[in-house]
Formats: structure tokens, sequence, C-alpha cells
């Protein structure tokens, strides 16, 4: 492969503005629905899975399509995710230690 | 400083340029990596003064050679030198130097960074001493345990001078591993995947990962202290529901993956001795590559057991001790590869030789007292007691110190363009070696004794007398050992016969080039067929290697080499003038303020400053 | 920053083919994600384990902060939007988004000046006939207070400044720390992306063949964003969440 044509199949791979645009109104609707969720009484603890697969599903669409992770090089992603799995990793073992779940 | 810089440019590098002002806007790897050797030798000297002066006190009981608070100084600083401006540096000086000889490369891949970074660590170096000068040196330990952090038990300016010292040396540290891990990844030679890149190459990867992902946590444990002192945010103060322990999980977290930081590179080097002098390759290469990166992955889950008395609880202890005892099968499969490496090998007992098996023994017996420790109720017999200082000096001293001056003998002709004396150097050797034993060893049976660590002296009636004073005259050998090796270095560079390019019949791509190697490095960039590629092709397994350019055709005189900048050491001194702003009375805004403005600018200047654009 | 190396479009004459510059970024987003983590984790270990307040029940508001959580997110759409527009070479297109982005950026800095400010002068309302198991730590310590308290002024209603600052409580340190933090991550945002604004108008500095630069300055603006997310949900919507005060 050349790369020119390496080039030019990066090029078609990068969203139009369209798509970005589509994104950001999934992204506030998604936060329109986490803010409208926790106003709801009866779902009691229930808002703690549904907040953070939310929020998870945020971050990663900023992740994937803002930051291209999605079109880029393995290599990053790996980085990232590497010190993302770490720092959750250390934040849920101190608060295991600290007794935030006892 | 100006004096050693000034010597060693007077010793003749091979470079363009010489004087004080070329090497103040160096971003040459290799000037650079020289500047962090012998920087962090003059630091290593300065804090084996202040563990000669503990010895001395320690020598023998009721002692009153020193006070109890300059001890407590003494034995902090001591530690935070070894630590911070003696082997991490040194891991430094060697990555800078070896890297891109070792994967074929003309520099690194942010010249200007790395010269940041030496930058910075120097100067932070030189903050966290100035405190000796400035009211007193930090004297919490050092991994400097809140309560005795709080502003009531260290009123003074000393606890800022930790806080705001290791700051700036983790920025500088953060910069350097981020540059070699781009550095690593992005410009191995054409053919070196990541499975024919030498043992050396591949600890530095791991340790530049390592820094990477655990320096933010000390990053953030320092702001809150520095929160707690300057501002009294409550961070671990238990009249607010605090919890001191907070700082030792912090400190731990990072704390932990910091030992490896100190002890994986000293094992890249034995792993790259070994071989040479043994005239076989490295046996069982793959398992001490994933060693590594799996002692690495484990570093970040062991680190409670640093707190096995703290009272965890016993599940928390439980797995503490599960995970700890875990990491010593990655470190028994590399101990075992190395002994197979010298089984049945020629071998050529040089001094290089002599340091790294004397690494393999000191570095076992540390870590067998380290399984020790892993047995939590073992270790509440051990905490805090001389066992310990046994333990951390088999380890780092035995280890990390013994494999890096092994190291310096085996890169000598390359880095100095001269051979050092071998006579002197298996002296050197030998010395050192006893001296060693002489010393710490008597410390297990101190520590096992009960004599507590850090104490400035004991009673005679206590017993521990006898090893006391055995301990001391060790330090005097070990005192002797390094006299030697300095004296060794000094005139060998100075005098030594000149080296050829491969004194040794090295296997890997540095010995292919001239000793000292031009600044340029390679004149066309290796291609790379094999594991300990010069080997191979000196055995003639290879093809001649074809030019490759910057991959499109470079003319013969085209080598783009980046320039000189002095942007580097202006942001430097920003960021240590915004520091001492800091420090100086708990706090001159003003003057942090102006070093800040001169940070940015000098940010800005870096970023608009025409770099050697190939195009 | 902007380094005036020249960008070689996607593919770099490089080992993994990668840009240095860009592999560099990433990796120091997996530090940084490990910096704000390291924040999160303190706040956590100390979340419940204030022994006085204002808490967060007391000060959040979360409308207030849904709408600088809304522009922050936003000003990720426009950002991505600038550097698709510098991509195909449409420069008033592109000025205009980064111009809103950056604009965006100082607007969630003043919500968080504003909010800052709101908690620091924090007055607590209490109405002497509630029921005492239905009042907060702060509200209850207001209400027995010895000189504005109910009892000592006998009114129906008593009130007092209660203010949050980060000496108050552990919540008022671990806050301020982590989301102060993000403030200054989002400053430093903001300044690289005006300096990149003004940067445009002068000639061949700004330009598609260089959109590496801006993609830079974009993935430290899109990572500031999704940190946001995480300290939207955990510290602000769990803060107020009743099963976790």
């Amino acid at each position: 492969m050349t790369q020119e044509s390496q080039a030019i199949q990066h090029e078609a791979a990068h969203p139009t503005p369209g798509t970005y645009f589509k994104i950001a109104m999934v992204l506030s609707i998604l936060t329109a629905i986490e803010v409208g969720i926790f106003y709801l009484e009866f779902l009691s603890y229930g808002i703690i899975p549904i907040l953070v697969l939310l929020s998870g599903a945020k971050f990663i669409l900023v992740c994937m399509y803002y930051m291209h992770l999605k079109f880029d090089d393995r290599i990053f992603s790996t980085m990232f995710v590497a010190g993302l799995i770490t720092a959750a990793g250390v934040t849920l073992a101190l608060m295991t230690l600290f007794s935030f779940f006892a | 400083m100006a004096s050693a810089v000034g010597a060693v440019g007077a010793a003749g590098h091979a470079s363009t340029e010489s004087g004080v002002w070329s090497w103040i806007t160096t971003v040459d790897h290799k000037r650079i990596g020289i500047l962090y050797g012998v920087s962090a030798i003059l630091f290593f000297l300065l804090g084996g003064s202040e563990a000669f002066l503990i010895r001395m006190q320690l020598a023998s009981a009721d002692a009153d050679l020193i006070s109890s608070g300059v001890f407590s100084q003494l034995f902090t600083m001591h530690a935070l030198t070894m630590v911070f401006l003696a082997i991490m540096p040194l891991g430094a000086a060697f990555f800078n130097f070896l890297i891109p000889l070792q994967i074929g490369a003309r520099d690194v891949a942010f010249p200007r960074l790395n010269a940041l970074s030496y930058w910075l660590f120097l100067f932070g170096a030189i903050l966290l001493n100035s405190s000796f000068v400035f009211g007193g040196a930090p004297d919490a330990g050092w991994f400097a345990y809140a309560n005795l952090t709080s502003s009531t038990y260290s009123p003074g300016d000393s606890m800022d001078y930790f806080t705001l010292g290791l700051l700036v040396l983790g920025i500088s540290s953060l910069a350097a591993a981020l540059n070699f891990v781009v550095t690593i990844l992005n410009m191995r030679a054409p053919g070196m995947t990541l499975m024919r890149m030498p043992v050396f190459t591949w600890m530095a990867l791991v340790v530049s990962f390592l820094l990477v992902f655990a320096l933010p946590i000390l990053t953030v444990g320092l702001i809150e202290l520095l929160f707690w002192r300057f501002f009294d945010m409550p961070f671990f103060s238990a009249e607010f529901g605090g919890d001191p322990l907070l700082w030792q999980h912090i400190f731990w977290l990072f704390g932990h993956p910091e030992v490896y930081i100190l002890i994986l590179p000293a094992m890249g080097i034995v792993s790259e001795i070994l071989p040479t002098f043994s005239r076989k390759p490295l046996f069982g290469y793959t398992a001490v590559v994933f060693a590594g990166v799996s002692i690495a992955f484990l570093g970040f889950a062991v680190w409670a057991h640093h707190m096995f008395t703290v009272g965890l609880g016993p599940v928390a202890i439980a797995a503490f001790s599960a995970s700890t005892m875990l990491i010593a099968v990655p470190t028994g499969i590399k101990v075992f590869n190395w002994m197979g490496t010298i089984w049945g090998g020629s071998l050529d007992l040089r001094t290089p030789m002599l340091f790294a098996i004397g690494f393999i023994a000191l570095f076992t017996i540390g870590g067998l007292s380290g399984v020790m420790h892993a047995a939590a109720s073992s270790d509440a017999q051990q905490q805090d007691t001389y066992f310990i200082v046994a333990h951390i000096h088999y380890v780092l001293f035995g280890g990390a110190i013994v494999a890096v001056i092994g190291g310096i003998y085996y890169w000598f002709p390359k880095f100095s363009g001269h051979m050092y004396n071998e006579t002197v150097g298996k002296i050197n050797f030998w010395l050192m070696f006893l001296g060693m034993n002489l010393t710490f060893f008597p410390m297990h049976f101190l520590g096992l004794d009960g004599m507590p660590r850090r104490i400035y002296t004991y009673d005679a009636n206590m017993g521990w007398d006898l090893w006391n004073g055995v301990a001391t005259m060790g330090s005097l050998v070990l005192g002797l050992s390094f006299l030697i090796f300095i004296y060794n270095m000094v005139t060998s560079w100075l005098n030594g016969e000149p080296a050829e390019a491969d004194p040794w019949d090295g296997r890997t791509l540095e010995w292919s080039i001239a000793s000292p190697p031009p600044e340029y490095n390679f004149e066309e960039i290796p291609i790379v067929y094999d594991r300990d590629a010069w080997w191979a092709e000196k055995r003639g397994k290879v093809q001649h290697g074809v030019p490759v350019g910057g991959g499109s055709g470079e003319e013969e005189h085209s080598i783009h080499m980046p320039q000189p900048s002095y942007w580097p050491i202006v942001v430097s001194i920003g960021l240590i003038i915004a520091s001492y702003g800091l420090v100086y009375n708990s706090g001159n805004f003003i003057v942090a303020t102006i070093g800040l403005l001169v940070g940015i600018f000098g940010v800005y200047a870096w970023s608009f400053e025409p770099v050697n654009d190939p195009e | 920053m902007a380094q005036a190396t020249a960008d070689h479009g996607e593919h770099e004459a490089t080992t993994t083919g990668l840009n240095h510059r860009k592999m560099l970024m990433w990796a120091f987003l997996g530090s940084d994600c490990m910096f704000f983590g390291s924040l999160i984790a303190t706040y956590l270990v100390y979340k419940g384990r204030s022994l006085e307040g204002p808490l967060p029940i007391d000060v959040f508001s979360i409308p207030t902060t849904s709408v600088s959580t809304f522009v922050l997110l936003m000003s990720s759409m426009s950002m991505v939007l600038a550097y698709s527009a510098l991509r195909r070479n449409r420069m008033k297109t592109f000025r205009v988004w980064l111009a809103s982005t950056a604009i965006m950026g100082m607007t969630f800095l003043a919500f968080q000046v504003f909010e800052f400010r709101v908690f620091a002068n924090h007055e607590v309302v209490v109405d002497c006939h509630a029921p005492i198991g239905e009042l907060s730590i702060v509200e209850l310590s207001v209400r027995n207070d010895k000189t504005v308290g109910c009892e000592a002024t006998g009114h129906d209603e008593v009130e007092k400044q209660v203010g949050l600052t980060p000496k108050t409580n552990l919540f008022g340190s671990t806050f301020f720390t982590l989301t102060g933090f993000h403030g200054a991550h989002v400053t430093l945002g903001v300044i690289w992306l005006l300096t990149m604004f003004f940067l445009s108008f002068k000639k061949g500095m700004v330009t598609p063949e260089r959109n590496l630069d801006l993609d830079l300055a974009a993935l430290y603006w899109h990572f500031v964003d999704i940190v946001w997310i995480i300290i939207f949900t955990v510290v602000y919507l769990f803060g107020v969440f009743p099963g976790f005060a």
C-alpha cells in the first residue's frame, strides 16, 4: 500500500461535520437523561448503575469520535486505557481499604 | 558543577563544539547523559558522606558526635539523595546515553525536552539540598509520614523544601519518561522489532511506563501535603475527620513502583553485561523481558506491604501478602535466566562481569529477606528495625548501585573513548563487595535483636555495640572502594589508552560505531536482522546494511542534527524561581509569580524557536 | 505546543508510522488520567467523613452545574468542528468554531468562579418547626446555634452564613482541589486555543498541512471535557444523591 492511498483511506475514515453534530446531540440527550433520572426518587439506589452507564457512554463517545481513537492506531488507545484502568483500580482499591463500601 | 562540566568538556569528548556554553545549550543525548551521570555521582558522594556521618555516630553506644536533630536530617536527606538524586538520575544517564545508540537512532524524539529534564533535575536537587543552608533540611524521614509533616510538628520551611523539591524532580522525571516512551517505540532502526530490542532498552521502556503512571500519584500527594501546610486544608488532620494513613497509602502507591523504577534499569544493565562476557546470547530472552513487564504490573498491587503494622485488617493483609509473594516469581525467573546465561559460557571475568555476578548474589540475598517481609506475621517483628535497613541496602546498594557501577565500567570505553585500568577495577570490585557485606549484613542481626531504625544513639546495655562497630568498619571499606572508583574513572578518562570501537566483542549496536560516538551516532542507520544485532552482523549472518536515511533518499551529507537551545534552561530557571518563591517563609507569591512568568515566556519562546527542519 | 516542525501528513517516517508528538500527547493523557484518578480517589475516600457542614447536599445546585456541563460538552463539539474545518481548508469556519470553543471554555470557567463564590457565601435557612430528623448536619448546627439559633432567638425561622471554603472540612478540601485543578486545566486549554486563534492570522502558522498542531490542542481539550463528565457524575450527581450523603 502506498503512502498516498493510506492517507486517502484515512481521510475517508474521518467523520463528517454532520456526524460530529449528531454525536453532540446524543451527548446532550444523555446529559439531559442523567439530570432527569436524578429527580426520579422511586429509582433509589438504582440510579447509581444507570448514571455510571450513561456517563460511561458519554466518555466513550467523546474518546472514540472526537478524539478519533476509533480511527487511530491501537498504541494510542492502549496508552490511554492503561492509565484509565490503573486510575480506576487505584481508586477502587483505596475506597475498599477505607471501608467505603462497608 | 561548572568545574565538573568543564573537566568533562576538556577531556575531549568528540563533538564539534566545546566550552561551558555548548554544554548549557546542548541537546545531544550523549552529552546530556554525561551531565546526568557526573551530577548523579556528585550527589551520590554527598549522600554517601551523610551515610558515613550516620555510621560514625552509631559506631559505639551513647555517642554524641551528632545531635538527634541533625541525625534526623541526615538519615532523611541520605535516603532522598540516594533515591531521587543518585540512583534515578544514574538510570537516566544510562537511558540517555544508550537508548538511541542501542536502537540505532541519532537522538531522542524530543531533544530539547530532554535538556529540560536534566536542568529541572539539577535545579530541583539544588533546591532540595539548599535547605541545609536555609534553616535545616527535611527531617521527617524520606516517606514523610503525616502527622510528622504537619505545620505543628514541622514548623519551619524544611518540609516545604521536600515538597517542592520532589515536585520539581517529578516534572523532570515525567518529561524524561514520556520522551523515552516515544523514543523507544518510534525511533527504532528498520528491522528492530520489539522482541529484537536489547534487554536494557526493554527495561528502560518498562521503567518509563512505570514513571508515567506512578508519578502523578506522588504529585497529588505532594500537592495535598503542600495545601495542608500552606492553606490549612485538613487533608490529613484527624481533628477534621481526616486520616493520616491516606498519606501512607498515596506515598506507597507511588513508592512501590518507584522501587522497580530503581531496580529494573540495573537488571537491564546486568542482562547486557552477562551475555557479552559469557560469549553466549542471553538465556531465555523472552522470559526475562516478560518477567520485567510482569514485575511492573504487580508493582502497582503490593504497596500496602509497607503498612502491615498500621491495622489494615486481615483480608487486606492476606491479599497484599499474597501479591507480594507473587512478585518473587518473575524475579526468580530473571535470576535463573542470568545463571542459565553464565552456565556453560566461556567466562571472561573482567571488572564489569565481576560486578554483574556480584549483583546476582547480593540482589538474591536482598530478595530473600524481601520474601520474609512479605509474610505479614514475620514482618510485624521486622517493621522499623535494622532488618529492613539491611534489606533495602541489599537490593538498592547490592542490587542497583553494584549493577550501575558495573555498567559504568562496561560502557566506559564507549562514552569516554578510553580504557579503564583493569587491575584497579578489580580491586574496586572486591573492596566494594567486602565493604558492602561488612556494612549491611550485620544489620540483619541488629534488626532481629530489636534495634529500631532512625535512632540517633543507643544504650550500652542493649548489646548492639559489636555489630554496629563492624558495620561502621565496613562503611570505611566502602568509602575507600568509592575513592578508588573515582580515581580509576578520572585517571583513565585523562590518561587511559584509547579505546577501540568494540573492545568487548559486544552484541548490541552501540559497539558498531566509534568510541566515543560521533555527534550523529550512525553514518548510516543500520538495518537489524536479529536479536544481538551487532553479533549477527559480525558473524556474517546478514548482508551489510543498505543506507536508509530519513525515509526519502537522503544525501550523504544531509544528516540533520537538532540545534542547541537555551530555552530549556530558561524554563527550568523560571520554575525554580517559582519554587523558591513558594518555599520562602511558606509562600512569597510575588516571587513565585515572577518565576512562573519567566517559565511561561520560556515555553512560548521554545515553541516558536525555529528547529532544524529537513524540508 | 505550536512547534515549528512540519507535519508530514498521516504517515510518518517513524518505526510505527505514528507522529512523535501525537504519541507524546497520548502518553501524557494516560498519565493525566492517573493525576485526576488520584484526586478523585482522595475525594471519594473522604466522602461522608466530614465532621461538620456544609456538605454536597447543602451547597450543590444541579440545574446550575448541568448548564455549565452542557456548555463544556458543546465546546467539545465546536472544537472538533474547528478541526474538521481546518483540514478542509475553510479558514473562516475554522476561526469561528475555534473562537466559540475558547469562549465556551471561558464561560465554563466563569460558572466555576461563580459557583465557588456562592459556596463560600452559603446561607443556611432553617425552619424551626421542621422535624429534627429531616435536618442536615449543618442545618442542625444552625438550629442549635447559641447566638442565632431557634432557642436563642425564639424566631420561627433562623439563618446563618456557613460558607464552604477549602479549610472548612474534608469535603471542601477535596472538592476545591479536584475541581480547582480541573479549572486550571481548562484555563491552560483556553490559553492554548487563543494562541492558536491569533496565530491563524499570521501567514503559514496554522494551515491544513499543519493540522497536527490543532489536533494536539483538541485532544487535550476533549480530555478535559471527559474528565468533567466523570466529575459531574461522581462528585455532583452522586454528591447530592441522598443514599450517598
